[in-house]
């Protein structure tokens, strides 16, 4: 992200899986198997958001 | 309940629709009454006299004023009530909402919420629809749902497979992954699905003529709450745009659809299908209208179909969400944004 752009936030469902990677404008990145937690992280931003390239652990499924 | 975000443009009307008739419309609960006035500028009042409530759409014009078709009141196209019967005095108060209106790409735009507020700059653009190097066929079917269903239905086109099998669907879209985008200060989402190698439904092997399988890319745009765009390039297998961008070996097909609530459970679906070939050929035309219609009123049925179990269903129903509905939940969430009247991206994801 430049410093003109506007934020954009990005889910990839990951072909061949049932996972979704996350990748918020700050760089930081996380997979989920449930886009509802996947979400809730991305536009928790900061929180929770680490430098770009450190992994996060991935979101747990929710149990419903 | 359901909130409206009131301070957003919303198609009303095809302008085609919009004369020296009164046409009457409900846009956010909001009774209106449509007409042209004789330099041809669309006016939008609230469909009511101040007087008895009588509907001004069940009235007539007098040049450009409308003529209450009970007591005669009558109103100037700002709104202001310019005669009463009988009397010279005309109260203070005998006034009718004058709503703001935009013409773009077809469309007849109204701002209901706060007119100060109202800039026809930010209403989202649809081009192709009134653009001569553009065929198009359009139409508008009114839903008895809420218009959230039909957000809901548009982000997620995985399921063209099953309801509109025979027409649009075929077994690549609900297989196929895809990748959505949240634009969070625009209100835009974004989800794309590139299907090569794909099964032709009828849709586009009847209007394009290619014959075999294709390369079928899906990139929705929509710009919440009204304005949904579905860019489709249809190409036989393996023809890829060139590396300057040429991309004439496609056939180019731009579905747009106003998402406009009427009232808490109903809206009109306003739909158009625009196209860059085949662009003189009336059997084209009326192929993709009927085509693309029976599709709409299959989403109709269905959706109609959703709003009385929702209407009826006990409160806490909690729906399973998968991977097909993350730009679904995107889309909620900023309509449950944009409802609330929030500047700034706050609060959790709508399930």
């Amino acid at each position: 992200m430049t410093g003109r752009e506007r934020p954009v936030y990005r889910v990839r469902w990951l072909p061949g899986t049932d996972t979704l990677l996350g990748t918020c404008h700050c760089g930081a990145e996380r997979t989920a198997e449930d886009p509802v937690p996947l979400w809730e992280w991305l536009l928790a931003h900061p929180d929770g958001h680490r430098a770009p390239g450190d992994q996060t652990a991935p979101l747990a499924t929710a149990a419903v | 309940m359901t909130s409206f975000a009131r301070n957003q443009w919303y198609v009303a009307a095809y302008g085609r629709e919009v004369g020296r008739d009164l046409l009457a419309r409900t846009v956010l609960g909001e009774p209106l009454v449509l007409y042209r006035t004789e330099a041809g500028e669309v006016v939008a009042l609230a469909d009511r006299c101040v007087h008895r409530r009588f509907p001004l759409s069940e009235s007539r014009l007098d040049g450009d004023r409308v003529v209450c078709g009970y007591h005669g009141f009558t109103y100037a196209p700002d709104g202001g009530c310019v005669y009463v019967p009988g009397q010279k005095r005309i109260p203070r108060t005998a006034r009718v909402a004058s709503y703001p209106v935009a013409e773009q790409d077809s469309f007849v735009w109204v701002w209901i919420g706060d007119r100060a507020l109202a800039d026809a700059a930010a209403i989202p653009g649809a081009p192709w629809l009134a653009d001569p190097e553009w065929t198009t066929v359009s139409g508008m079917e009114p839903l008895d749902a809420r218009y959230g269903l039909l957000v809901d239905n548009l982000l997620d086109l995985s399921h063209e497979t099953y309801l509109h099998g025979g027409h649009i669907g075929t077994p690549e879209v609900a297989e196929t992954p895809i990748t959505t985008e949240v634009d969070e200060e625009a209100g835009i989402v974004r989800v794309s699905r590139h299907m090569n190698g794909a099964e032709c439904p009828p849709f586009y092997s009847k209007s394009t003529g290619i014959e075999g399988r294709i390369d079928r890319w899906q990139d929705i745009e929509y710009h919440a709450p009204c304005l949904y765009l579905l860019h489709s390039r249809i190409a036989p297998e393996g023809v890829a745009p060139g590396p300057d961008g040429d991309d004439g070996g496609a056939f180019h097909v731009e579905i747009v659809y106003a998402i406009t609530p009427s009232t808490e459970n109903t809206t009109y679906d306003f739909w158009a299908v625009a196209r860059d070939f085949a662009r003189d050929d009336e059997k084209v035309s009326t192929f993709l209208h009927d085509s693309n219609r029976a599709v709409i009123m299959q989403d109709v049925d269905a959706l109609n179909i959703l709003e009385k179990v929702i209407a009826t269903e006990p409160d806490g129903y909690q729906e399973l969400s998968i991977n097909i509905d993350t730009g679904g939940l995107a889309a909620r969430r900023i309509l449950a944004r944009l409802a609330a009247g929030e500047q700034a991206p706050a609060g959790t994801v709508a399930r």
